[in-house]
């Protein structure tokens, strides 16, 4: 290991140097007792700019996004005790969808450990189960080795957030300070290639395929593979469907793209995913929400091909034929090298046997929805906004209807311009996920789809909107109710809406403007447009638009839970 | 089906919290786990015993190897291996039960590491349906109390795990 030339450091001024030296410009956080001398530091300092929001939540969540939209490694920074157990469900959201991200976490002095100190709580024991690695620094000689093995950890292999808990003490300490270049662990080397043999036996699968799909998940997006994944799609022409992580991985404009598969995803998807008969899965987890009831799904015969890079996620829920554990750009790469060596291509008949069953269930147009109505119907608001944005915008979402609405509606063709909570399905992200976006790319077109419901989980951060002149864009589809909680209590429950009706909602426009925003309400089908217009035409501003929309509008397709794949509810 | 499986992991504060709570979050049985410090002082092994179909162990290995902390795994009941565990048993040694505790102690191979009037403790090694049967063979009511380790294993031979 070298590094840049010793000299001698306090524990804070290390942590800040580390920053510097990762190169990372924006950190997301709120200050309390224990991360004093970090926010001295990092007040004497210009390279490391400190965003500060009005939750921890929020904190986590603006690093997740900036993470997810940049491939950078997101940044959070929060006090001991509250601070650490505000950030855990920004934490928890992180480690579900595999983000890079490390969360510096004061601690009390090392001395106070253990003894119920003012804001102590056990960090590492608190957040152990939803991280990819922590560590408590408890000698200040660590600091910098820590700091690097936590970016390391966090940014190689599958990705994921990584805790380092610095006590107080710790942070006030001198030691000598030198930044590692490189790093390597004997209990920590994530595969890179994949296996040869295992790539020539997916190749061979593929080509004998009559009736082939490829599923591309959140591991391309991760992986920044979407390149490869494009190539190969459009070098073989089979069809190709997405998971909601994997939105943007292969572009929805392109024939060869199916939509969205899983409980609310397309027929054509859906319907292809059942009866192919050689599956490539491509940074995807076989996840309950995408395959559903795993019994319907083995009833079809189908030989599968997995390629991911954690080794774990293979043959969890699904047993699969070919495992290629590693990188997927780097097996992508492979495999595409090795099928235009290979002599011939896919059996060109099969194929355009199974396009034409393809393009007549693609016929069923499943997304279809009243056109003519005279309240605001959801989807219309979605098609407008891709139209408005000309398909171009980062869109992040809260959770619930208009979350599955967004990701139906709007074509995303680049990966990481969708930027959602996938796995934990936190409610309350789309802000704080909005401002991490706007941060990262400040001249971009950023807007959240979100809901009454949703946005109120967060909804002090337009604040902190307001502090850093965000411009970013509420597309708030408004219809009183926690929509996907009153669809499965009408489904499901008999029409006991129990608890789903949002009473007593504030008027968004005046708080909009209360925060010294500007706040639009848009109750018929024909302000649509021309608010959507005016909205994005205000550069500057945030624009808060609040969409009042049917109350009864439902998300189609729906495989109800515990179905399978097939067993579509349709409109 | 049983499996034993050995870990070398990092000697770090925490390192076992990690093991024991991946197999709490994921629901994975834990009939005994035992650690203890290498001669290498910055590695600990790790023994567990568990139960499951070939699947969950083949996702216990899988998540194992995940953990940062973990070096290596092995599930030593994919081949040769030596098993044994320590117990500890205090029994009620008075009157003709005194004589019949230690003749049973020495059927058993084992040895009486303390004795007072009224009672002997008793110190046991072997696979762990051993020390079953010497509970099993003593007067039930005599045990006044015990305490076992839980397996540690070994492959034979030439199956060596290290770094």
């Amino acid at each position: 290991m070298s590094g840049s030339k010793i000299m001698q450091l306090s524990g804070a001024e290390i942590v800040v140097r580390c920053l510097q030296e990762e190169g990372i410009d924006h950190i997301f956080g709120y200050p309390g007792g224990a991360v004093l001398f970090l926010y001295d530091e990092l007040f004497k300092q210009d390279k490391v700019k400190h965003v500060l929001v009005r939750h921890e939540q929020a904190a986590v969540h603006a690093a997740d996004a900036y993470a997810r939209s940049t491939h950078k490694v997101g940044v959070a920074l929060v006090t001991s005790g509250p601070g650490v157990t505000n950030a855990i469900t920004g934490i928890a959201t992180a480690y579900m969808d595999s983000i890079p991200m490390v969360i510096l976490t004061g601690q009390v002095p090392t001395h106070a450990i253990g003894e119920d100190a003012f804001q102590e709580c056990d960090t590492v024991g608190i957040t152990r189960p939803c991280v990819k690695h922590n560590f408590l620094v408890k000698d200040v000689k660590d600091l910098a080795l820590t700091i690097k093995k936590a970016f390391y950890i966090a940014s190689t292999g599958r990705p994921g957030p990584v805790v380092v808990d610095i006590p107080k003490d710790i942070t006030a300490m001198k030691a000598d300070f030198e930044y590692p270049k490189s790093i390597s662990m004997r209990s920590y080397n994530p595969v890179v290639k994949g296996h040869a043999g295992q790539i020539k036996k997916a190749v061979k699968l593929l080509l004998e395929a009559k009736r082939p799909m490829i599923y591309a998940g959140g591991g391309v997006i991760l992986g920044n593979a979407s390149a490869e994944l494009t190539q190969l799609v459009k070098l073989i022409g089979f069809p190709c469907t997405n998971t909601l992580m994997g939105l943007g991985g292969f572009p929805a404009t392109d024939r060869h793209s199916l939509g969205m598969l899983g409980m609310h995803g397309t027929y054509e998807a859906n319907m292809a995913m059942q009866h192919c008969d050689v599956l490539l899965a491509v940074g995807a987890r076989f996840d309950d929400r995408v395959i559903g009831n795993p019994k319907h799904f083995f009833e079809q015969p189908r030989q599968i091909i997995h390629i991911d890079i954690d080794p774990a996620s293979i043959s969890k829920r699904v047993k699969v034929d070919v495992p290629v554990v590693g990188n997927v750009g780097e097996v992508l790469k492979e495999l595409i090298r090795q099928i235009e060596a290979a002599r011939g291509g896919p059996d060109k008949e099969s194929l355009k046997a199974w396009w034409a069953q393809i393009e007549q269930w693609r016929g069923r147009d499943c997304l279809k929805y009243d056109r003519s109505s005279a309240i605001i119907k959801p989807q219309f608001v979605i098609e407008k906004l891709y139209q408005v944005t000309k398909g171009d915008a980062f869109i992040t979402s809260d959770v619930g209807q208009h979350q599955m609405w967004a990701a139906q509606f709007y074509k995303f063709d680049k990966p990481r311009r969708w930027i959602n909570s996938g796995g934990l399905g936190t409610m309350g992200v789309g802000l704080p996920y909005a401002m991490g976006v706007q941060m990262a790319h400040p001249r971009a077109t950023v807007a959240c789809v979100t809901g009454e419901a949703s946005i109120q989980m967060c909804i002090q951060e337009l604040s902190t909107c307001k502090q850093y002149r965000l411009p970013v864009k509420l597309v708030n589809l408004n219809n009183r109710y926690m929509g996907m909680v009153r669809q499965w209590q009408e489904f499901f429950h008999g029409n006991r809406y129990a608890e789903s009706y949002m009473d007593a909602l504030p008027d968004f426009v005046k708080l909009a403007e209360a925060y010294g925003h500007v706040g639009m309400r848009i109750d018929k089908p024909a302000d649509v447009e021309p608010a959507l217009k005016e909205a994005f035409a205000r550069k500057k501003d945030l624009v808060f638009l609040d969409f009042i929309t049917d109350q009864t509008e439902n998300v189609f397709p729906m495989v109800p839970g515990g179905k399978g794949l097939s067993e579509m509810i349709l409109v | 089906m049983r499996h034993i499986i050995s870990v070398l992991l990092e000697n770090e504060a925490g390192a076992l919290s990690r093991v024991a709570g991946l197999f709490s979050a994921r629901g994975y049985n834990i009939e005994s786990l035992t650690v203890a410090p290498t001669e290498d002082a910055t590695l600990s092994r790790m023994t567990i015993v568990t139960s499951g179909s070939d699947d969950v162990i083949e996702q216990i290995n899988k998540q194992l190897n995940k953990l940062v902390d973990v070096v290596k795994v092995v599930d030593l009941s994919e081949g040769d291996h030596i098993e044994r565990e320590l117990m500890l048993v205090k029994v009620r040694a008075i009157g003709k039960d005194r004589e019949e505790m230690k003749r049973m102690a020495d059927i058993f191979r084992g040895r009486i590491i303390d004795v007072t009037d009224k009672d002997y403790t008793i110190e046991l090694t072997g696979p762990g349906s051993k020390l079953d049967a010497f509970l099993k063979a003593i007067d039930q009511t005599a045990i006044l109390e015990t305490v076992r380790t839980g397996a540690s294993g070994i492959g034979r031979g030439e199956r060596i795990l290290k770094v």
